[in-house]
């Protein structure tokens, strides 16, 4: 047993490394350390340097424009990403809908919208969960009628993140109310400037939308744009469901977050003239984290392991999602009370780019507790853990 | 034995509960937090009239009996309600240091004006340095003839911008940490030298941060004897500690009942989620959770009411801040995670109830701070 990277291995990293360095543009760097938000332009503008390089999809085969990389090379590059704070791809389009328009859609489908989505030129965003279908999805109702050569959707979308941004939208819609839920779905791709489209931006706790509600009135369709079949859309969306529970254990992200922690914890004043890092109960507090980070690690590897020889990724993405969520939740904890009073303004503007204002405290505090409000949410999206763990009882336990 | 609440209390609750039935629901709140002030002038003139601005005082200042117990059953309902007038800053805090340290014709005057409503006060003690330690001020004052001289900056100064006048804590003398040297003075916010940076804080409540350049007051706007006053300063803000945790246990209080009662009508897999197993015991956990922080901030308040030592007594305000802080983290996350995405919105008022709760954590020492305090004394 071990869990050695092989010498290709090592100078794969060493190459991702020196890339990394040398063309994440130094400016997005400070950002993200500044706990400031990229831009749609600077997000776009970054997956371009990746797809320049060929990087662009790691996730995706060769004959797409994908890397073509082992398991091991995706996570070693996915780790080094990580650790730089470099944003990932947006998932909606590169690895939400392309795996599915890949295995399902046609081969006019795969020509006419995998290019852009490689190349970044098209923001996709996600039609998933409705008011009353959350964790069960299966109850949507947004409908889609067929009308001659086009499909006439009604209905509305919700937690549609990004959707300011969006040209397209993957949706699932019920094109039979006859049959057993599951079985009345369809999967369609919808361009956003179709008239009767509209969004509606949800402001959530940290004062930011980066949430709409989605409604589509008498939204006409072209029947081309149906992915697969009619009424088979249940069966691949959970296909996708999968891959968006991959990637999910937050892992190197963790270890930035613990790095920028200590950092700022040694520049804060306890009130009796130590620093933070040398208060008893912080450094046990950021050591317990660092414990459960390092066992998260390892959870991750040997299901990296196994998903190398061959074995598809199975109720562990459940374990790496609870897991990477909820330590995720207790750093963004630590930080708040790191900083003490220092985080109570509540300044949105401040993760805008060209925010002038001071910072309040080391480390700009006051993004600590919007963070922390904010990234509640990452137990409750993706399935939320009350979900992943129905999945472990269910697929491990045989409950 | 006895934890039922006299008359007089229940009459307290009952008339804060009948005003927040009647006019302050999530919508007039909401309006009052956006408005310039941050707070509702025609309310705080209520409160006045209503005499809840007196609970904090003896009757010998003009209040009525001013027991702790009084304030928590008070602020109680303030917390079920996130009420954002600004009660805990002036009234409590900066009232409780003038009932304990000024006298004579001053104290009754200023007194008379704050339970009429005729007086906002902040009181600036955190610096950004200081974290939770009270005695920890580098703010200076410097005596010069019959002038004081002020210089230094504060944080987190709840209601400075609306108020009339502002306590400073400053050092006379000693090293930065000692407890002997400090005094508080009362400073008009418009005096020559004092800056206020505004702020709305992430729970709705106005805050600032505050900047004294060479302020020149009288010696006479001292509050009692020159470097005393940190023994005072400590006990106002335990007091106000219970204060804001039994607003703590209101909001918790909120956030079950609206987390039950949204569990019995939000329905997913052809049933209403309450109906769950696994969430029904998260729910009773959050009950629990209620009781215990209940149950330790009567506690506390008893003491502050006893004849308890005055070290028997922090430890009950450092022990109810610490379980409740650890009740406000447990409660708070629950009650988001079972309503889901709907309870990461800003339009729901469970959202602001975390945020409120999130921030009366971190009031006057976080629960790491007061589980070290209790175990230090």
């Amino acid at each position: 047993m071990d869990a050695d990277f092989t010498a290709e291995d090592l100078s794969f990293q060493e190459d991702v490394r020196t890339f990394l360095e040398n063309e994440f543009p130094e400016e997005y760097r400070s950002k993200i350390d500044a706990n400031k938000r990229l831009s749609k332009e600077e997000i776009v503008n970054w997956q371009k340097i990746l797809f320049a390089k060929g990087w662009a999809a790691p996730s995706w085969p060769e004959k797409y424009g994908g890397t073509g990389w082992s398991q091991i090379q995706k996570h070693i590059f996915a780790t080094e990403m990580g650790l730089i704070g470099a944003p990932e791809p947006v998932p909606f389009g590169m690895k939400m809908v392309a795996p599915i328009i890949m295995a399902y859609g046609s081969d006019e489908q795969k020509a006419r919208f995998l290019p852009d989505i490689l190349e970044s030129n098209v923001w996709w965003c996600q039609g998933y969960s409705e008011p009353n279908a959350g964790s069960d999805l299966a109850s949507l109702k947004t409908s889609a009628v067929r009308d001659g050569d086009h499909f006439i959707v009604n209905g509305a979308k919700t937690w549609n993140t990004y959707g300011q941004y969006a040209d397209w939208i993957f949706c699932l819609v019920r094109t039979d109310n006859t049959v057993k839920k599951q079985e009345g779905i369809s999967f369609l791709l919808i361009d956003m400037n179709t008239p009767g489209v509209t969004l509606r931006p949800i402001y959530l706790l940290d004062g930011h939308a980066e949430v709409n509600e989605v409604f589509f009135d008498d939204v006409k369709v072209p029947v081309e744009n149906l992915i697969g079949e009619e009424n088979k859309g249940w069966t691949y969306a959970k296909v996708l469901l999968t891959h968006e529970r991959t990637n999910i254990s937050g892992v190197p992200r963790g270890k930035r977050r613990l790095r920028a922690l200590k950092r700022i914890a040694a520049e804060t004043d306890d009130g009796f003239g130590n620093n933070m890092l040398e208060n008893h109960t912080f450094r046990n507090r950021v050591a317990d984290i660092e414990i459960e980070l390092k066992a998260l690690e390892y959870a991750e590897l040997r299901t990296l392991a196994s998903i190398s020889t061959g074995k598809a990724p199975g109720p562990e993405s459940s374990i790496l999602k609870i897991v990477g969520t909820e330590l995720a939740q207790r750093i963004d904890e630590i930080f708040v009370d790191l900083a003490g009073y220092l985080c109570l303004p509540f300044v949105p503007e401040q993760f805008e780019d060209g925010f002038q204002g001071d910072p309040v405290g080391p480390g700009n505090s006051a993004a600590y507790a919007l963070t922390y409000f904010n990234n509640r949410k990452a137990s409750i999206y993706g399935g939320s853990n009350e979900i992943q763990r129905n999945i472990i009882c269910k697929a491990v336990l045989g409950l | 034995m006895d934890f039922s609440y006299s008359e007089v209390q229940l009459m307290l609750q009952d008339s804060v509960q009948k005003f927040v039935q009647k006019s302050y629901d999530h919508d007039t709140r909401s309006k009052i937090v956006e408005s310039e002030d941050g707070f509702s002038k025609e309310n705080w003139q209520l409160f006045a009239e209503l005499g809840w601005l007196a609970v904090p005082f003896t009757e010998e200042d003009g209040g009525l009996g001013g027991s702790a117990v009084d304030l928590i059953v008070m602020m109680e309902e303030f917390g079920k309600a996130n009420l954002v007038e600004p009660f805990t800053a002036t009234a409590v805090l900066s009232g409780g240091l003038i009932a304990k340290l000024a006298d004579g014709e001053r104290k009754s005057q200023l007194l008379e004006q704050l339970v009429t409503g005729n007086l906002q006060l902040a009181c600036a003690y955190a610096e950004p340095g200081s974290r939770f330690n009270l005695s920890k001020v580098t703010t200076s004052a410097k005596t010069d003839g019959d002038e004081v001289i002020i210089n230094g900056s504060k944080i987190a100064v709840l209601n400075a911008s609306n108020a009339d006048q502002i306590l400073v804590v400053a050092r006379e003398s000693g090293a930065e940490t000692d407890e002997e040297g400090i005094s508080i003075f009362m400073v008009a916010a418009n005096a020559d030298g004092v800056s206020i940076s505004a702020f709305t804080n992430f729970d709705g409540k106005k805050s600032s941060e505050v900047n004294f350049a060479n302020v020149k007051v009288s010696a006479s706007n001292r509050l009692g004897a020159a470097g005393q006053a940190h023994a005072a300063l400590q006990k106002i803000v335990d007091r106000a500690t219970v204060g804001v945790s039994a607003e703590a246990v209101g909001a918790l209080e909120s956030l079950l009942q609206k987390t039950v009662e949204y569990s019995k009508t939000r329905k997913q897999f052809g049933t209403v989620i309450g109906t769950f197993q696994a969430l029904q015991h998260r729910m009773a956990d959050m009950f629990i959770e209620c009781q215990l922080a209940r149950s330790i901030v009567v506690m506390a308040a008893m003491q502050l009411d006893s004849s308890a030592s005055e070290l028997e007594q922090t430890k009950s305000v450092s022990a109810a801040k610490s379980r409740v802080g650890k009740a406000i983290r447990h409660v708070s996350q629950e009650a988001i995670q079972i309503h889901g995405g709907i309870g990461m919105t800003d339009e729901l008022d469970v959202g602001h109830l975390f945020k409120r709760v999130t921030a009366i954590d971190i009031m006057f020492g976080n629960a790491d701070y007061h589980t070290e305090r209790f175990a230090a004394l």
